[in-house]
């Protein structure tokens, strides 16, 4: 247990991983394989890593690092629209700074910037609206981008400038959601996932009760979790406990931060801004029904795709990628055939490779060579 | 962009558009907070410790909350790095 040192009550994660010891001698093993439980959030996929608690949890444990860092699951056409949008002269394009590296197949944002595109950093959409303001005489698009967390910022930010009536600013919407995310991973019959660590930030916008399907109808316990180490073992313990009981449900481990319905004043501000898409594209999963969301007809002055008559970039991904099999849990980063070759964290061909919070780059910075050849070899 | 980050509100600057600033870790910046307004008399919320995604305050937190998630963040290497990115937002 070398690792339990670094947390900062080392005796109350080894009392939560004795529990879990004890609590997986009540569970009937699956054959021949451990149990697989998916932390959803690329958030608890860095924690995770971070914290080495793969290697802490028991060998007949696995964490499934599951498709919830919306920078990993962005397609390569997307990021082509968002280059074509940025290439135009009178745009200023903004953009969360951890999308600019995502490659696409003309280069990622960062590459259209060295060419001389007009293309911009920003903490928050906020920011980018301020730019427009101060701009009048340039169109500032934002690339919307996330899932629930980053949908009432975007949302929020739109309304308030339809309020100021900012007619050049405008965003380009790649939001995703969760829920049609996990329903399309759950009814894939190669499916080996046990149980779910669920999203913290995800459900403090949407709240619990969207997931009984979850329990419902494939019968997988699922616990949302904060984002401490600790958290992340209580919640473990929980989705076993819920298995030695013989029992499916939803629970929260993140009440402090969590409440059972989300937030109202979020959930109303992407209501009135948002509808679903019929389908979304996902870089390795290809395209899920409804997954995603575009920007209601009333706001169409805002609406980027609209204003600049933008005709979606459909790519397929890199054929030497793996990225679909990685997301889906049925294939170890390291074991990707361009892991560590073609792909690094300094050149990326996959955008799980991109973010801190993508698994791959995980394995990368956090001793992938140490991996290879154990448990998970 | 999808952590969030605690932050202290100490000062609403704009009622009508939910505005305050808030002091994260010592960087002050705009913040919205239309999610965490549950009245109109937002000087009410001046003191207190929010969840920050974003430069949105999601989530009301307890100060002792706040330590522990900016250390796990910390830890993450996670806080240098939305901070250099709020100092450096938008810049003209």
């Amino acid at each position: 247990m070398k690792y339990a040192d670094e947390f900062r009550d080392p005796v109350l994660a080894r009392k939560v991983l004795n529990r879990i010891e004890r609590t997986l001698g009540r569970i009937p093993m699956p054959e021949g394989r451990p149990l697989h439980i998916m932390e959803v959030c690329g958030g608890h996929t860095h924690s995770i890593f971070r914290y080495g608690l793969q290697k802490l949890v028991p060998d007949s444990i696995e964490f499934v690092h599951g498709p919830g860092c919306p920078v990993c699951v962005l397609p390569m056409g997307r990021v082509d629209d968002c280059v074509t949008l940025a290439e135009q002269p009178q745009v200023i394009f903004t953009t969360f700074g951890d999308a600019m590296r995502v490659p696409g197949s003309k280069g990622s944002l960062i590459e259209a910037k060295a060419r001389g595109a007009d293309v911009r950093m920003v903490y928050s959409p906020l920011d980018a609206l301020e730019l427009a303001r101060r701009h009048p005489e340039r169109e500032v698009v934002f690339f919307a981008l996330g899932f629930e967390t980053t949908m009432p910022s975007t949302a929020l930010t739109l309304l308030q400038a339809a309020e100021e009536g900012v007619e050049n600013f405008s965003m380009i919407c790649q939001h995703i959601t969760i829920i049609p995310t996990l329903k399309a991973l759950l009814s894939d019959p190669q499916c080996l996932i046990d149980g779910f660590i669920g999203p913290g930030h995800v459900s403090m916008v949407i709240g619990n009760r969207g997931y009984g399907f979850i329990p419902d109808d494939y019968g997988k316990p699922f616990v949302v979790a904060g984002f401490e180490p600790l958290d992340l073992l209580q919640s473990l313990w929980m989705v076993l406990e819920q298995m030695a009981e013989g029992r499916a449900s939803v629970e929260n481990q993140y009440a402090r931060v969590v409440p059972e319905d989300g937030n109202t004043a979020a959930l109303r501000a992407m209501a009135e801004v948002y509808e679903d898409r019929e389908s979304c594209d996902w870089r390795g999963l290809g395209a899920i029904d409804r997954s995603g969301v575009r920007i209601r007809a009333a706001y169409a002055d805002f609406d980027a795709e609209r204003k600049f008559g933008l005709v979606p970039a459909d790519v397929a991904d890199p054929a030497i990628c793996q990225c679909g099999e990685v997301v889906r849990g049925q294939l170890k980063p390291h074991m990707c055939r361009a892991f560590g070759k073609e792909c690094t964290p300094a050149t990326p061909l996959g955008a799980l490779m991109v973010s801190s919070e993508g698994a791959c780059a995980a394995y990368h910075q956090y001793g992938a060579t140490d991996l290879v050849g154990t448990r998970d070899g | 962009m999808c952590l969030g980050i605690p932050g202290r509100i100490i000062e609403i600057t704009d009622a009508e558009k939910y505005l305050a600033v808030v002091d994260v870790s010592g960087v002050r910046r705009k913040a919205n907070v239309a999610c965490i307004a549950e009245t109109d008399a937002l000087d009410d919320l001046i003191g207190t410790w929010v969840l920050l995604h974003v430069g949105f305050a999601m989530s009301v937190i307890d100060e002792a909350e706040a330590a522990r998630t900016l250390e796990v963040l910390d830890e993450l290497g996670e806080v240098q790095d939305e901070l250099t990115a709020m100092r450096e937002s938008a810049q003209p």
